[in-house]
C-alpha cells in the first residue's frame, strides 16, 4: 500500500483542531485497566496533567498519572536520575503492583534507553525490585491515542504472559476489547460468560474509570485486569481481538498465537449485525459451544428494528470520525442500516485504512470520501461539501456540527460535553441495538425540531 | 478517618511544603516539583497558554508534537467580545520525519499557510519540549515570517520540561512585552489603567472593566481577556496597572514600571471586599475627587443589591468547612475572605505555584488548624479532605474526582468554569456554586455520610 511512502511527499500543511490526541494517554488508558497499576510518563509534567484532565473529563474518575518532572538538566543529560527518582516516589505513595511506563516525545526524541534505565532502578532500590516495570514506548510524533493504547496492550501481554505460568481455574478466554466504553467492557464479559467462559480483559477499566462512591481514598482505584490473569492469557482458549488496524501488524493477539498457540480471531469492534455475527461466530469455536438463545432473541429484535426503521434512514448521508477502529465499524454498521457513511475521517494515518474500510463496507467506497490524517479543519471542508445528515463524532466535532447545523451523534474519546460517555453500550447485538435508537432518534428529532408543521407523531 | 486514607504518607522530599497552622515549622514553596509525586501543576508550556491564549486576534500556533496543542483546545472560558481565533489548535503536528530532519520547513510552511488565509494581527509560535533538541531556530522564522507579512510574529520559548506554569508566565510576559509600546497612545486620556493577570473567563473582565468606565476610568487593555493586539500595543500610554490575582504577570508589570514608567498595583476582584479595595485602590491613585466620589457610590450601591440576597446564603451555609486548591496564593487569599462572608471556615488552602509573600499573608489570615500546602497531589489532598472532614472543595477539573470520589461537595475556580465569579454580582454567582453544591440531597447517601461503606448496606 502506497500510504506510507505517500506521506514524505504529501504537501505540508498545519493542523487545525487536530481530530486526535496524543499516544502516551492511550497507554495511560491501558495502565488503569490493570489491577494495581500505577501509569508513569517519562518526560515533562506537562503532559501527565494534560492526560489526567482530559481522561478526568470524559470518565469523571480520579487518574493519576505520575511523572518524570524533567527539568531543562534531564532534557540535556537525559532523565535517569528523574526516573529513579519519580519511579522510588511513586512506589512510596501509591504501593502500586506494578508501574506502566509510557516514554513522551521528550524522552523518545533523546533517545532514552528505557530497558536499561528500568534495568538499573530496579537494581538500586530495594522496593523497586520487587514492582515490576512495564515499558511501552509512546512518541506521540508517530501515531495517536489509539496506536499508543493498542501499543501498551501488546506491551503488557509480551511482558507478563508465559509459558510456565499456571492454567486458568476455568476455560479462559482473551479479549483485547480495544477503546471501548466501561458499559462496553462489561458486556463483553458477559457475552464471554453466556458461551461458558471467563473472560481476561486485556485493559479492563470498567471499575476503575468508573466505580462506586468511596468511604476512604483509594491509592489505586480498585478493579482491573489482574497481573496473574495476563500472566496465563498464553494458557487461554483463544484470543479475540477487537480492532481492525489490529490486523495489519503484530498484534498481542497474534503475537500469543504465535508464543503460545492460542488460537487469535482478529474482529472489527462487534457493532452491527454481521461484525457481531463474526463475534459470536468466533465465540462459539472458541467455546465449543452454539449462540445461547437469549442473544439469537436479541439478534431479531436488532434485525427486526432495522426493517422498522429503515425509511427513516433511506438516502441518509453521515460523516464519520474517531479512532480509525470505531470509524470502521462504525462506517461497516452505518453502511448494512442503509445510512451512507460519506466522510470517514481520522486523526491516524493507519496503515491500509482505506481497505480496510473498502472491505467492509457495504456498497463499496465510490462515494465516500476518506480522510487518513484529518483534523477539523478538513472535515468540515468535505462536510460542506458533502452535506450530511448526521455527524458521528467526539465532543470536539460539536463546533462545526454546530456551525453547520447539523446534528452530531456523540461517540468514541473524548466526550467532555455530555454526561455518561462512560456508561453507553455500543457493542454486542444490545449495544449496535442501543445505537441504532440514537441514530435514529437523532434523525428524527432533528427532523421534527427543523420542521414548521410540528408532527406530534413520526 | 479510615485507615487506608490514614496511611497516606507524604513524601519525605515534601514535607516542608505542607503547614499547620499552630504547630510552627518553616514553610518551603517555589521549587521543581518532586519526580514521580503526581503533582496537580502542568507545565510551562501550559503556563504561556494559559496567559495568551485569551488574545484573540492573534494567531496561536503550537510547534511541536499534537499532544501538547491538542490538549488545550478551546478547554477554558476566556471570552472574546469579537474574533474567536484564538478557541482554534493550531499546530505543525510534528512527526517522525521532523524528528529525524528538523520542523523549520513545516512550520513556515503551516504559517505561510495561516496567516494569509486568516489574516491575524500577530502570530504567537509556541515551542514545545522538543523543538529546541531537534535544532529548529523558531526566532529566525518568526523574524522572517514577520518581515514577509508586515505583523508581529513572536516566538514564545516554553518548552514543558523548562520549569512549571509561573516559568511559563514569564515566558507569555516576555512575548506580550515585545508588543507594548509599539502602538500609538495619542488617545489615551489621563485617567487610564490596564488590567493584567484578567483573562474574562466567563465574561468577568466585562464586569471589571464596567465597574471603571462608571467612575470614569479608561481601560486601556486588558491582559489578556478579549484581548487585542491594538490595545496591548498601546498599553504603555495607560496610568496606572492593576494586576489581579496570582503571580502570572506581575513579570511584565514590573517590566512596565522599567520600561514605560507606569506604576503597578495588585488587587483582586474576587469577593465583596477585595473587588471594593480593587475599586478605591485604583480612584485614590488619580487624586481625583469626582472617580474617588464615583467610586463610593458604586460600590455602595452594587454592595446594597447584593448583601441581602447574600444573607440568605450565609444563614444556609454557615459554619461549613472548606478546601482550596488553586493555581495561585493570592486568589487562594481571596477566596478565605470571601468564604468567610459566607461563614464559612476555610480548613485546608493550597496552591500550585503560590509565592512565597503570597504564603504568608496566607497563613496571617487563616484560622489556627488550618493546613497550608503547596505543590500537593491527589493523595495528600484526599487525606486532608477526610483528616478536615470538609464539607467543599474549591479547585479546578483535576480536583474535582477527588472531592465527588469521596462525597464532598466542590466549586470549580478554575479556568474551564463558566458563570464569572468576579466583581460584586460574581460573589453571589460564587455563593449560589457553592450552595448548589453543599446543599444537594445527595450527600445524605454518600458511604461518608451515610455509615453504610461502600455497598451500601449493613
Ligand atoms: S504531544 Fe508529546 S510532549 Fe505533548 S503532551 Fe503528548 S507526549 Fe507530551
Amino acid at each position: 500500500m502506497s500510504e506510507d511512502t505517500s506521506m514524505l511527499n504529501e504537501p505540508l500543511h498545519a493542523t487545525r483542531n487536530a481530530c486526535k490526541v496524543c499516544a502516551p494517554l492511550g497507554a495511560a488508558m491501558v495502565f488503569k485497566g490493570v489491577s494495581g497499576c500505577l501509569p508513569f510518563l517519562h518526560g515533562s509534567q506537562g503532559c501527565a496533567t494534560y492526560i489526567r484532565r482530559y481522561m478526568i473529563s470524559h470518565f469523571r474518575e480520579p487518574v493519576d498519572i505520575a511523572s518524570s518532572s524533567f527539568s531543562e538538566e534531564d532534557a540535556i543529560f537525559g532523565g535517569s536520575r528523574n526516573f529513579k527518582a519519580g519511579v522510588g516516589n511513586a512506589i512510596l505513595q501509591y504501593e502500586p503492583e506494578l508501574i506502566g511506563v509510557a516514554t513522551t516525545c521528550l524522552s523518545e526524541t533523546i533517545g532514552e534507553n528505557m530497558i536499561a534505565m528500568i534495568r538499573d532502578s530496579q537494581k538500586d532500590v530495594e522496593i523497586t525490585s520487587r514492582t515490576p516495570l512495564v515499558h511501552v514506548s509512546t512518541p506521540a510524533y508517530n501515531g495517536s491515542h489509539s496506536e499508543g493504547f493498542h501499543a501498551a496492550v501488546k506491551a503488557m501481554v509480551t511482558h507478563f504472559a508465559h509459558i510456565d505460568a499456571p492454567a486458568h481455574a476455568s476455560p479462559t478466554l482473551n479479549i483485547m476489547p480495544g477503546m471501548v466504553s466501561c458499559a462496553d467492557l462489561r458486556h463483553l464479559r458477559e457475552l464471554a460468560g453466556l458461551f461458558g467462559m471467563n473472560a481476561v480483559l486485556l485493559p479492563d477499566y470498567s471499575d476503575t474509570l468508573e466505580g462506586a462512591s468511596w468511604d476512604a481514598y483509594h491509592r489505586l482505584s480498585p478493579g482491573g485486569t489482574k497481573v496473574a490473569e495476563i500472566r496465563s492469557m498464553g494458557r487461554s482458549l483463544g484470543s479475540v481481538e477487537l480492532g481492525h488496524t489490529l490486523t495489519t501488524g503484530e498484534s498481542a493477539g497474534a503475537w500469543l498465537e504465535k508464543s503460545f498457540d492460542v488460537p487469535n480471531f482478529p474482529l472489527g469492534l462487534p457493532m452491527g449485525l454481521r461484525f457481531c455475527d463474526r463475534l459470536m461466530g468466533a465465540l462459539a469455536a472458541i467455546s465449543g459451544r452454539a449462540t445461547p438463545q437469549s442473544l439469537l432473541a436479541e439478534r431479531g429484535r436488532l434485525l427486526d428494528s432495522y426493517v422498522d426503521a429503515h425509511k427513516y434512514l433511506s438516502g441518509v448521508k453521515a460523516a464519520v470520525t474517531g479512532e480509525p477502529d470505531l470509524v470502521i465499524a462504525m462506517a461497516g454498521f452505518l453502511s448494512e442500516i442503509g445510512i451512507r457513511p460519506v466522510i470517514c475521517a481520522t486523526g491516524t494515518k493507519p496503515r491500509h485504512f482505506k481497505e480496510l474500510l473498502a472491505g467492509e463496507m457495504e456498497g463499496g467506497i465510490e462515494d465516500v470520501s476518506i480522510i487518513p490524517g484529518s483534523d477539523h479543519h478538513r472535515l468540515e471542508a468535505a462536510v460542506r461539501e458533502a452535506k450530511p445528515d448526521l455527524i458521528i463524532g467526539t465532543s470536539k466535532a460539536m463546533p462545526l456540527a454546530r456551525a453547520l447545523g447539523i446534528p452530531l451523534l456523540r461517540s468514541g474519546f473524548p466526550i467532555h460535553d455530555r454526561f455518561g460517555a462512560q456508561r453507553e453500550l455500543t457493542l454486542g447485538y444490545r449495544g449496535t441495538q442501543a445505537l441504532f435508537d440514537r441514530i435514529v432518534n437523532a434523525l428524527l428529532e432533528h427532523r421534527q425540531e427543523s420542521n414548521p408543521i410540528g408532527y406530534s407523531y413520526l | 478517618m479510615s485507615e487506608e486514607t490514614k496511611n497516606i504518607s507524604i513524601l519525605e522530599g515534601r514535607k516542608g511544603q505542607v503547614w499547620r497552622k499552630g504547630e510552627g515549622g518553616a514553610f518551603v514553596c517555589d521549587r521543581q516539583s518532586l519526580a514521580g509525586s503526581v503533582t496537580q501543576r502542568a507545565c510551562a508550556f501550559c503556563g504561556s497558554r494559559v496567559v495568551l491564549y485569551p488574545i484573540a486576534d492573534a494567531l496561536h500556533i503550537v510547534h511541536g508534537p499534537i499532544g501538547c496543542a491538542a490538549y488545550n483546545w478551546d478547554i477554558r472560558g476566556a471570552l472574546s467580545s469579537g474574533p474567536q481565533m484564538h478557541r482554534n489548535s493550531f499546530s505543525t503536528d510534528v512527526s517522525e520525519k521532523e524528528i529525524i530532519f528538523g520542523g523549520e520547513k513545516k512550520l513556515r510552511a503551516a504559517l505561510d499557510e495561516l496567516i494569509p488565509e486568516l489574516k491575524p494581527k500577530a502570530a504567537f509560535v509556541y515551542s514545545t519540549c522538543i523543538v529546541g533538541l531537534i535544532g529548529d531556530d523558531v526566532d529566525a522564522i518568526c523574524r522572517q515570517t514577520s518581515a514577509k507579512y508586515g505583523i508581529p510574529v513572536i516566538p514564545v520559548d516554553s518548552p514543558g520540561f523548562k520549569g512549571t506554569k509561573r516559568l511559563g508566565y514569564q515566558a507569555a510576559c516576555d512575548s506580550i512585552s515585545k508588543l507594548i509600546g509599539t502602538g500609538d497612545t495619542s488617545k489615551v486620556g489621563p485617567l487610564s489603567i490596564n488590567l493584567l493577570g484578567e483573562f474574562n473567563i466567563a465574561g468577568e473582565a466585562w464586569m471589571i472593566r464596567e465597574y471603571f468606565e462608571k467612575i470614569g476610568i479608561e481601560v486601556v487593555a486588558t491582559m489578556t481577556g478579549d484581548g487585542r493586539v491594538d490595545d496591548i500595543r498601546r498599553a504603555h500610554g495607560a496610568k496606572l496597572n492593576l494586576v489581579q490575582c496570582s503571580g502570572s504577570m506581575t513579570a511584565l508589570a514590573k517590566l512596565m514600571q522599567e520600561t514605560h514608567g507606569i506604576p503597578f498595583k495588585r488587587v483582586s476582584f474576587f469577593g465583596m471586599e477585595d473587588t471594593a479595595k480593587a475599586i478605591y485602590e485604583a480612584a485614590g491613585f488619580f487624586c481625583d475627587e469626582v472617580v474617588m466620589e464615583r467610586a463610593k457610590n458604586l460600590v455602595r450601591a452594587e454592595i446594597g443589591e447584593v448583601l441581602p440576597q447574600l444573607k440568605a446564603y450565609r444563614r444556609k451555609l454557615a459554619g461549613k468547612k472548606a478546601a482550596l486548591y488553586v493555581g495561585g496564593a493570592f486568589k487562594a487569599l481571596s477566596l478565605v475572605t470571601a468564604l468567610r462572608a459566607l461563614g464559612m471556615r476555610t480548613v485546608l488552602a493550597g496552591t500550585q505555584t503560590g509565592n512565597a509573600d503570597d504564603y504568608a499573608a496566607l497563613r496571617d489570615i487563616c484560622d489556627p488548624g488550618t493546613i497550608i500546602v503547596d505543590d500537593s497531589n491527589p493523595l495528600e489532598l484526599a487525606k486532608f479532605v477526610m483528616e478536615k472532614d470538609v464539607d467543599l472543595f474549591i479547585g479546578g477539573v483535576k480536583e474535582r474526582p477527588i472531592a465527588f470520589k469521596l462525597g464532598v461537595a466542590f466549586c470549580d475556580h478554575n479556568h474551564e468554569r463558566k458563570i464569572p465569579l468576579a466583581g460584586f454580582a460574581g460573589m453571589l454567582n460564587f455563593a449560589e456554586e457553592v450552595a448548589s453544591s453543599v446543599l444537594s440531597p445527595v450527600w445524605k447517601y454518600v458511604p461518608r455520610r451515610s455509615g453504610l461503606g461502600m455497598e451500601g448496606v449493613r
